[in-house]
């Protein structure tokens, strides 16, 4: 479409400008809060202009924590919560791809019954679920461990009916020229079905590492240890700490970190991702 | 190189439809064998069970000397040519060609060595060869899938309407490629087409098939001069035969068409067959001008379509409402409304039985 009125074009990109302020400012004050030593954080006004702090705070966030806690930074936290999403994302993508391939591509009694149960999974989020996963996770021993914080999670029904739909989209064609070419089942699957569903599995990966690294019920309910606590669950536990006022300035460097992974896998994998979701030609 | 030798060959689908009612036939070593008939007729289901694709329900295939009804499509020894390609589309044209034998396990040096081989062949060049399938154009896209099957150097090829996809000129000469590198590699081949002309200038020998069923197998020019069936008979040949009601009168020596102009039937006539109602049907090519002519029929032009090499005429015998086209040489003058006088050679005569739709022939 080509339109020439410089109006619209003004009063359209005010409105972009305001969206981005709305987004874009809290995100600032968090920076400028990292940035300031802990004492200028309490006074009033705020500050809007970032400080000389910064590494220092980093520093403080990454390795020594809140003064009057553990001792532990969150570089500790860091890592499980990567490990975790990482584990969740993979296993994830792992799993529903198995069973997308299973579903679309063998016949066996009982393939739309188990289609249509592992779809029933959708409706029940992990908060429905909880106390009997915990139950179960509790007397396997999976408590306090990495295992315990990411299986329970692993299971996905969007994504097995994602990949399901884009198995359907493969051509028959492709798996018979696969068979006379003398490929089994795995070595179709591994050959052929998962280099051309490279970009879902990218697209998938980013939503699903996202959603494993923004976990903060399930890591709250089954960590009792430091050692295994999450970024994420971390952030809101430094708010409620003891009585003293809370520390902003570690508190927003490590909101800081916390948001940096996400950033990173968004715009590192934006093409595939997006490639991934609107790509139609096989 | 093989012979395949389909016995008996039934194929019911687990819904109860039958699809294939039970094929004979041996395909000799080096032969090109091509099945034809309309969509729905289940010419690509019997290709597809002799590549394994589909199941085998009744009856015995052998590909060589093994029965290979069990077997997997790898190990048939067969190649086959999919209509759209079916390329694998994230691997580059080399690996295309190479995945088949890389899980035979053959050696690197000698899948190098066959893909250049096949690549040569099909004048695919190093460069196209680096190339992912969706940058490639139709016909290279099909040299490939043929490449993939030379590659194999299998003792059977089967092709799926390998040039429906393509476009008219193309496939044209498509057309010629496949049927030279036929001759020259002399591998028994099976083709499926519902395009008659190519399967008239492709197939040494044509199956034809309708509802499951062999209604004839015979070379091009068998099927063209003596058609088995009033179904045979309309499939091949373009523009399609004339057919119109008829009765043959009690001598047997001549045939009279809706009541109107009697044609002689010559050779003696089919007196075994006097007073019969049959179907008469004459092709296009076959009805000539005539100035004057006892024996001429009055047709009444309805429309005209000039081809330049040829002239399409379209009309009715005289009152009757039974439709005929007519084929005529080079450009002519015809004008809607006129009355044309043709005539028909006795030879040229097609006769049907209009109950058992086969042909009946004179003594």
């Amino acid at each position: 479409m080509v339109e020439n009125r410089p109006l619209l074009t003004f009063f359209s990109h005010i409105m972009l400008i305001l969206g981005v302020v709305m987004i874009a400012f809290p995100i600032w004050i968090m920076f400028v809060a990292a940035s300031h030593p802990e004492t200028r954080m309490t006074q009033v006004p705020l500050p809007l202009l970032p400080g000389g702090f910064f590494f220092e705070n980093l520093d403080i966030a990454l390795n020594k924590g809140l003064s009057g806690q553990s001792g532990e930074g969150v570089a500790r936290m860091l890592f499980n919560s990567l490990l975790m999403a990482l584990m969740i994302a993979v296993g994830k993508i792992v799993i529903s791809l198995l069973s997308a391939f299973a579903i679309v591509y063998f016949r066996f009694p009982f393939r739309m019954f188990f289609f249509w149960m592992i779809f029933i999974t959708l409706m029940l989020p992990v908060e429905v679920r909880i106390l009997p996963t915990y139950e179960v996770v509790a007397n396997l021993g999976m408590l306090d461990s990495y295992w315990g914080l990411s299986i329970p999670l692993i299971a996905s029904a969007t994504a097995t009916f994602m990949f399901r739909q884009v198995f359907l989209t493969i051509p028959d064609e492709l798996l018979e020229a696969a068979r006379i070419d003398g490929a089994g089942p795995m070595r179709f699957f591994w050959d052929i079905l998962v280099p051309m569903s490279r970009t879902n599995i990218a697209a998938l990966f980013v939503i699903l590492f996202i959603y494993g690294w923004n976990q903060y019920l399930w890591p709250l309910l089954i960590t009792s240890e430091p050692q295994m606590y999450t970024v994420v669950m971390g952030i809101k536990q430094m708010l409620e700490a003891a009585e003293q006022a809370p520390e902003w300035n570690v508190i927003m460097m490590t909101a800081l970190l916390a948001m940096l992974p996400p950033i990173c896998v968004v715009i590192f994998m934006q093409s595939l991702f997006v490639r991934g979701l609107t790509e139609t030609e096989k | 190189m093989a012979r395949v030798i389909l016995e008996g060959l039934r194929k019911t689908y687990p819904n109860g439809f039958k699809a294939i009612h039970g094929v004979d036939v041996t395909i000799e070593e080096g032969e090109f064998l091509v099945l034809v008939g309309p969509s729905g007729c289940g010419k690509s289901t019997l290709l597809r069970m002799i590549a394994g694709l589909e199941s085998i329900t009744e009856g015995q295939l052998r590909i060589g000397d093994r029965v290979v009804n069990n077997l997997e499509p790898s190990e048939r020894d067969i190649a086959m040519v999919f209509q759209n390609y079916a390329l694998y589309p994230h691997m580059s044209v080399y690996k295309n060609m190479a995945y088949g034998l890389k899980i035979m396990g053959l050696p690197k040096s000698e899948i190098e060595e066959r893909v250049k081989k096949a690549a040569a062949i099909l004048e695919l060049t190093d460069e196209q060869l680096t190339r992912k399938p969706r940058q490639l154009s139709g016909g290279q896209r099909q040299r490939v899938a043929m490449g993939r099957a030379i590659v194999r150097e299998p003792s059977v090829f089967l092709f799926d309407e390998p040039l429906s996809n393509l476009d008219a000129k193309l496939r044209v000469q498509m057309r010629l490629e496949i049927k030279s590198l036929q001759a020259n590699l002399g591998i028994t081949s099976i083709y499926v087409t519902h395009d008659q002309v190519e399967a008239m200038t492709l197939g040494q020998r044509l199956m034809v098939l309708n509802a499951g069923n062999v209604e004839q197998l015979g070379t091009p020019i068998e099927l063209y001069q003596k058609p088995a069936s009033l179904f045979v008979a309309g499939f091949i040949g373009s523009p399609a035969m004339n057919f119109a009601e008829a009765k043959i009168d009690e001598t047997g020596e001549n045939i009279t068409i809706s009541g109107q102009a009697a044609l002689p039937l010559g050779n003696g006539g089919m007196p075994e067959y006097s007073n019969k109602n049959v179907i008469l049907g004459v092709r296009p090519e076959h009805l000539e001008l005539v100035a004057d002519d006892p024996d001429a029929v009055p047709m009444t032009v309805a429309m005209v379509e000039q081809l330049g090499a040829d002239t399409l005429v379209h009309g009715h015998f005289g009152e009757s409402r039974s439709n005929l086209t007519v084929r005529l040489d080079g450009i002519r003058n015809v004008k809607s409304g006129e009355v044309l006088a043709i005539r028909v050679t006795p030879d040229h005569l097609h006769i049907f039985d209009p109950d058992s739709e086969r042909r009946l022939e004179g003594n």
